[in-house]
């Protein structure tokens, strides 16, 4: 999705330069492997496997658990290979020219050292196997088999702890079973940069612990920002938990049963699980993911491996939040709803849903749609979360079936103005900025997207970046987040709404014009000169639709800076449906709808007359939502949205109950369901084959995990329009996959770039503040039903605002704030955090704080802030709704 | 007949030796404020040229470290002095901090010129707490004398001295780990390369040495390389402290050139105590291989004492006498290593731990007839496969008193207890715990 110019800067030309070698023997076997090379790598390189526990190809070195002790030899200066006099640990030792290396397969020593070591490391773990989760896939087990004595010698006491320590709600840590590799705390150290566990104690009693601040009378500095969670992993007083959103791979990389996760421990055995490789949907990174089940029930899901996209590491909540698939309000049947109408045709009674056959439904739902049609036209609101498959579907239904363009599948805050960049500078542009690109750049600026909250592996992988060489970044956000600390970044305060003030500056900056006497120019020359150098980048988040202008001035910037631009989403389907054109304006592969030769290219691909595409712009959601409460539209098709995510939900639920004829294709019940007259049950991902496009424009297909009777969207929507006469050409999975290949890249004019004027950010009466929200990770999302584990990982809800800000209305530190509307109030404690003035933060989804729902209001609006009425209640310092108590707003996030 | 050679203690005796006054007294800072005069690469080559090696153990020529150091490029080096002296037996880096620290402190000046290093580091051990107080009296005399501090006696030069406490981790001794707990982390050592004299402290080059190597500066500089080099044997020159404790009559420092022998220094010390017969002793602490009589006349020199089979070490000299059970005394030695091992490699981690409750149970007559293999097939497993030369000497005690008394250990699993009264032993009116030996896990 590159938006510019610049293309030559991929990869800052690394991979050009020709790889250094070096050649060694291992085994008398010859290998030449790139400089640099650890010898446990080499050997890998000619299919000879050392033990090891500690090495991670991903960590760096520690040489801690001396397993894959080896023999080296090396040739002096005179070139007399000589012998090492101890055997060398394989995982930190890089190879040297004419290195004669000898593992246990050729060397007595080795194999001695090797079976000492493994003697020694078994000698203190518990024999539980049987009841241990790791039990069946064990590198400790498995190496033991391999690399083991037979018998134990050791008749003394063991070494033993109180079982288990819960290192957070989710994440639980048997102390006894731990070998000390490290692995753990150098993953929350070296990856994710949450260093809530660490080695204690010392000798045969060291340890992996919590952080204490009790022990190590430490305290975080003022002004960092400081996360609660839900659930708290109560062993010491005043120790953190070990809230980190990637928790979950050290369940993984722990080469023994040591840290298991509370959702799965006890639960199975690794050889009755069926594992299928697939895709995580929780984002738009694309995260390639194992799903592990047993008997068609989902049991687990671990991280796959790709390099070139998640690397072996997924989020907690790809990895724990997949319960919502099999939810008890799962739909397994259409439904159908017979209205009571009187003889004028007017609405007596809504009546109730009730279980039909699918060729009723489909009946019903022709029949409806046909009518809503006639009467107005129908609106299509086909959410973010579809794969391309679907997402082709839907657009194809939404033109030929039911010829509108009143189709968009933003559930949040869109604008025009975004829909016009994504039709100018995304559709169509295939694979851009990739996440090597990321990792490699010397620069990146971050506007409107928080990355570690709305893209976890984007974050990594700059972090990735930022500790291997460096990469500077900058983010355009009204407070510092610990996730841009742990970047190393700078902020940019920009209140919420005025990100198009920096960017816009900047590109002026860059282009040499001049830029307003009070902006800061050293900021400014040294952003603006970072993102000049190649590979540098600018990666947009979707939250700049709240702000006019912006997306035109990220355009600017990057073509002045030479910065190559991507647009990162939070859904896992937003690109993929920008690419099939489920927006207003814009037909598959960037076409734009005005373009007659774009209309006569889909609509022969299509099968149709050109005539019978619209050809004139339709509504976006706001505009449908709008036409509907007024009778414009005669009714709508919806498919999984949750109507609380809409930045008026209200709005929105008038606007669906007002339409004359709804048809929804959702997963689980939600409110869509309740008001809508034919539901159409369709399947979730794991049910299901198909494919995402994550955000680099990179295909992430997977297959079909479980046997199911559920049809994909693709498939009801081609019954469907088979029902009205109409071919979708996506009768079966195989079928649908062409018809998105089916038609050829575009040549043609896009969209013109999207040219909204920024607006003056409002003023602030006292006792008001500017709303900024966004999305946390793990929230009150629907997608996270089910999972009270990873719930209790959560960050609590606070408002943060200044200290001016807080104390300009009489509130502080750990205060309740309440935070109103004409709608509606929020009241959550304070968090004073360093950040722009006159600005209170909220996030947007999470327990208790639904901010849509329950203000109305979308970021970059006006707020009023107060003390809490109520007294705070003693010992309560979380949200309004306790940790145990359900959320009755559920919606997807 | 080789003789004392006080150089380092030659002003113990003195009234309030510790003092600034009474070192300078005693011809104190004339090194340095020789060495001010002279170009610092060629203070380099004067200690090459001494022949001085290591204090601390391994003996590694010490102007030869210096000169590992990379051509300086601008950003800070730094000196830092490791007086975390924590072996078992070892003592003397202790009582010359505490009777003489200005030796180390112009020591200290003297290097950090010749490195040019502007900020230099003691790493003391936290135990001694009276050790830490006195040198941190010295270092602020040197400072208010000029000796410290910016432009040191006038010649442009500044140096910053910080004295740390450490923890009290035996691990802090070992270098990398000692520059991890300086800078905050937790002491456990680091991997190598990169060696400390290209990435060391805050990963700047960095010179590690011993308190005594540092001390011994002064002199080389002040008398010259030669005198120190006339000192001792062909490649072992200088002097050294030798530590005496143990069954001994009179337990001490005694400061002579090196290649002196246990004979020499048990006359000057009066002998064992009286009407007994020396056993075995440690040439230079609990981490090299065990000596007995046989070694009476064996040079205490490097090259030596290497080739009796053991390592010269930091010359603690820990004799035992015909009283000593040596399953007991290895068995309270490894009782150190299993409590002292920082945990970071399985071998020394779990080994030490194994060894432990091993060497209890035979001392308490529950061992069993394999017991004394598996004891030398464990140390072989833990000997050059930890992390760090910690974990290998933990093994040293363990292997060589079971070359040396293999029989006794056997007597203790046959007999089914210890022939020894531990009594007869003690320097002291001591009655023997209960406990039973086997402690069981946790048991430190």
């Amino acid at each position: 999705m590159t938006a510019t110019v610049d293309n030559t800067g991929t990869s800052g030309g690394r991979a050009d330069r020709p790889v250094e070698t070096v050649t060694l023997t291992i085994d008398e076997v010859e290998v030449t492997v790139p400089k640099g090379t650890l010898i446990i790598r080499a050997a890998e390189q000619v299919g000879i496997q050392i033990p090891r526990f500690c090495d991670h190809p991903l960590l760096e070195p520690a040489g801690a658990c001396r397993q894959c002790l080896v023999e080296v030899a090396m040739p002096d200066r005179e070139g007399n290979v000589r012998p090492m006099p101890k055997p060398q640990a394989s995982c930190t030792m890089t190879v040297t020219p004419g290195m004669v290396v000898k593992t246990q397969r050729t060397s007595p020593v080795a194999d001695k050292a090797q079976h000492g070591v493994m003697e020694l490391l078994l000698m203190n773990h518990p024999l539980d196997c049987p009841v241990c989760d790791k039990g069946g896939e064990c590198p400790l087990q498995n190496q033991a088999m391999t690399n083991g004595r037979a018998e134990t010698r050791f008749e003394d006491v063991k070494r033993t702890f109180p079982k288990p320590i819960a290192v957070s709600t989710e994440i639980l840590l048997d102390r006894e079973r731990c070998v000390l590799c490290q692995r753990c705390t150098r993953f929350s150290d070296e990856i994710a940069g949450d260093a809530f566990i660490a080695l204690q104690e010392r000798g045969a009693h060291q340890q992996i612990g919590r952080f204490d601040e009790a022990v190590l009378d430490f305290a975080p500095p003022p002004g960092e920002p400081t996360e609660e969670t839900f659930g708290s992993a109560a062993t010491t007083a005043g120790g953190q938990p070990f809230a980190s959103y990637f928790s979950g791979n050290t369940v993984q990389i722990c080469p023994v049963g040591a840290l298991t996760g509370a959702a799965y421990r006890f639960r199975s055995r690794p050889f009755d699980l069926v594992s299928t490789p697939a895709i995580a949907e929780h984002d738009s990174c694309g995260a390639a993911i194992r799903v592990d089940h047993r008997r068609g029930v989902v049991l687990r899901r671990l991280s796959g491996e790709d390099p070139a996209v998640n690397e072996e590491w997924i989020t907690d909540k790809d990895r724990f939040a997949f319960t919502w698939q099999a939810a008890p309000d799962r739909l397994t049947v259409p439904m159908v709803r017979d209205r009571v109408l009187d003889d004028d045709g007017r609405v007596v009674s809504r009546g109730e849903l009730r279980p039909a056959s699918w060729v009723e439904a489909f009946e019903l739902a022709a029949e409806g749609l046909a009518s809503a049609r006639a009467a107005g036209g129908v609106g299509v609101l086909p959410g973010g979360r579809l794969t391309v498959e679907d997402a082709f579907a839907w657009s194809r239904f939404a033109r030929t079936v039911l010829g509108t363009d009143d189709v968009d599948q933003r559930a949040r805050v869109g604008s025009a103005e975004e829909a016009a960049f994504l039709g100018h500078a995304v559709a169509g542009t295939g694979v851009g900025v990739t996440f090597g690109d990321v990792e490699a750049a010397p620069a990146v600026l971050l506007a409107g997207l928080e990355a570690e909250e709305e893209g976890g592996i984007t974050f990594l992988r700059l972090r990735k970046g930022v500790r291997a060489h460096g990469t500077k970044v900058w983010s355009v956000a009204p407070f510092a987040s610990r996730g841009l600390a742990r970047l190393d970044g700078t902020l940019l305060p920009a209140a919420p709404g005025t990100e198009a003030e920096w960017l816009g500056i900047l590109a002026t900056r860059a282009a040499g014009g001049l830029v307003p006497a009070d902006s800061d120019e050293a900021a400014l020359g040294a952003v603006a000169e970072a993102l000049a150098t190649p590979g540098a980048l600018v990666l947009v988040g979707e939250r700049l639709a709240s702000s006019p202008g912006a997306y035109g001035a990220a355009l600017r910037l990057a073509e002045a800076t030479g910065a190559r631009l991507a647009w990162i989403p939070r859904r896992a389907g937003e690109r993929g449906g920008v690419e099939a054109g489920l927006l207003p304006g814009l037909l598959p592969g960037g076409r734009p709808l005005t373009d007659p030769a774009a209309r006569a290219e889909v609509a022969a691909a299509w099968g149709v007359d050109a005539d019978a595409l619209p050809a004139a712009p339709g509504r976006d959601a706001a505009e449908i939502l709008d036409a509907l409460s007024v009778g414009q539209l005669g009714g709508a098709l919806v498919g999984g949205v949750e109507l609380a995510d809409l930045p008026d939900p209200a709005h929105a639920r008038r606007a669906l109950a007002a339409a004359g004829f709804v048809v929804s294709l959702e997963v689980r019940r939600s409110e869509v369901t309740e008001l809508a007259d034919v539901v159409l049950p369709v399947a979730p991902p794991v049910e299901r084959a198909g494919s995402y496009w994550n955000w680099e424009g990179r295909v992430r297909a997977f297959g079909q995990a479980i046997e199911s009777a559920a049809l994909p969207d693709h498939r009801v929507l081609d019954a469907l329009a088979a029902q009205a006469g109409v071919t979708l050409g996506a009768a079966t999975p195989l079928e649908a996959h062409r018809a998105v290949a089916a038609l050829p890249a575009w040549s043609g004019g896009r969209l013109p770039a999207p040219q909204a004027e920024p607006v003056e950010p409002p003023e602030v009466p006292p006792g008001s503040a500017v709303l900024a929200s966004w999305h946390l990770l793990l929230d009150d999302g629907a997608l996270q039903d089910g999972e009270q584990f990873l719930a209790g990982t959560a960050k609590r809800p606070v408002a943060r605002m200044s200290a001016a800000t807080a104390a300009a209305v009489d509130v502080y530190d750990g205060d309740r704030v309440t935070v109103a509307t004409d709608r509606g109030a929020v009241t959550v404690p304070v968090a004073v955090t360093e950040m722009v003035d006159h600005v209170v933060w909220l996030p947007l989804a999470s327990r208790g704080c639904r901010v849509h729902d329950a203000l109305g209001a979308a970021p970059g609006d006006l707020v009023r802030i107060g003390p809490a009425a109520e007294p705070s209640p003693v010992g309560v310092d979380g949200a309004s709704t306790s940790s145990t108590g359900t959320n009755e707003q559920g919606g997807a996030a | 007949m080789t003789d004392l050679m006080p150089v380092l203690t030659d002003t113990w005796d003195a009234d309030r030796s510790w003092k600034l006054a009474a070192y300078e007294a005693a011809g104190g800072y004339a090194g340095l404020r020789k060495a001010l005069q002279a170009e610092p690469a060629d203070l380099v080559h004067t200690v090459k040229d001494s022949g001085l090696r290591g204090r601390g153990g391994a003996g590694f020529p010490t102007g030869m470290k210096w000169g590992f150091l990379p051509p300086p490029d601008g950003g800070p080096r730094y000196l830092v002095v490791n007086a975390d002296e924590s072996e078992p037996g070892t003592c003397k880096d202790i009582p010359l901090m505490l009777a003489s620290p200005q030796h180390l402190v112009e020591g200290i000046a003297i290097t950090s010129y010749a490195i040019g290093c502007h900020h230099a580091f003691v790493y003391v051990r936290g135990e001694v707490l009276h050790v830490y107080r006195r040198l941190l009296a010295a270092v602020a005399e040197a400072y208010d004398a000029g000796y410290l501090g910016k432009d040191v006696l006038g010649s442009g030069f500044d140096l910053e001295v910080t004295v740390h406490a450490g923890a009290g981790a035996y691990i802090c001794g070992e270098e990398t780990a000692l520059l991890d707990s300086l800078e905050g982390k937790r002491g456990q050592p680091r991997l190598k390369p990169p060696f400390p004299a290209v990435a060391g402290l805050y990963a700047r080059p960095t010179v590690v040495n011993n308190v005594e190597s540092i001390a011994s500066v002064p002199g080389i500089v002040a008398r010259g390389a030669d005198w120190f080099a006339g000192m001792g044997t062909e490649k072992s020159q200088g002097h050294g402290l030798f530590s005496l404790s143990g069954h001994v009559t009179r337990p001490g420092q005694y400061e002579a050139p090196l290649g002196i022998t246990l004979r020499e220094l048990l006359d000057l010390a009066g002998g064992m105590r009286a009407g007994h017969e020396l056993k075995f002793w440690t040439p230079g602490g609990s981490s090299t291989p065990l000596f007995t009589a046989d070694h009476l006349d064996t040079p205490l020199d490097y090259e030596s004492v290497g080739a009796a089979g053991s390592m010269l070490g930091t010359r603690a000299l820990q004799l035992f006498d015909d009283t000593t059970c040596v399953v007991r005394a290895v068995s309270r030695w490894t009782d150190f290593y299993a409590h002292e091992s920082c945990g970071k490699c399985t071998p020394c981690r779990e080994g030490t731990y194994w060894l432990k409750q091993v060497l209890h149970r035979i001392e308490a007559g529950q061992g069993e007839e394999r017991d004394v293999d598996l004891l030398l097939d464990l140390c072989d497993n833990i000997l050059g496969r930890a992390f760090c030369a910690l974990g290998d000497g933990a093994t040293s005690p363990v292997t060589s008193s079971i070359q040396l008394f293999r029989d006794e250990y056997e007597a203790h699993i046959t007999g089914h207890a210890c022939p020894f009264d531990p009594r007869a032993s003690a320097l002291f009116p001591y009655t023997p715990k209960q406990a039973p030996a086997l402690a069981g896990a946790g048991g430190h």
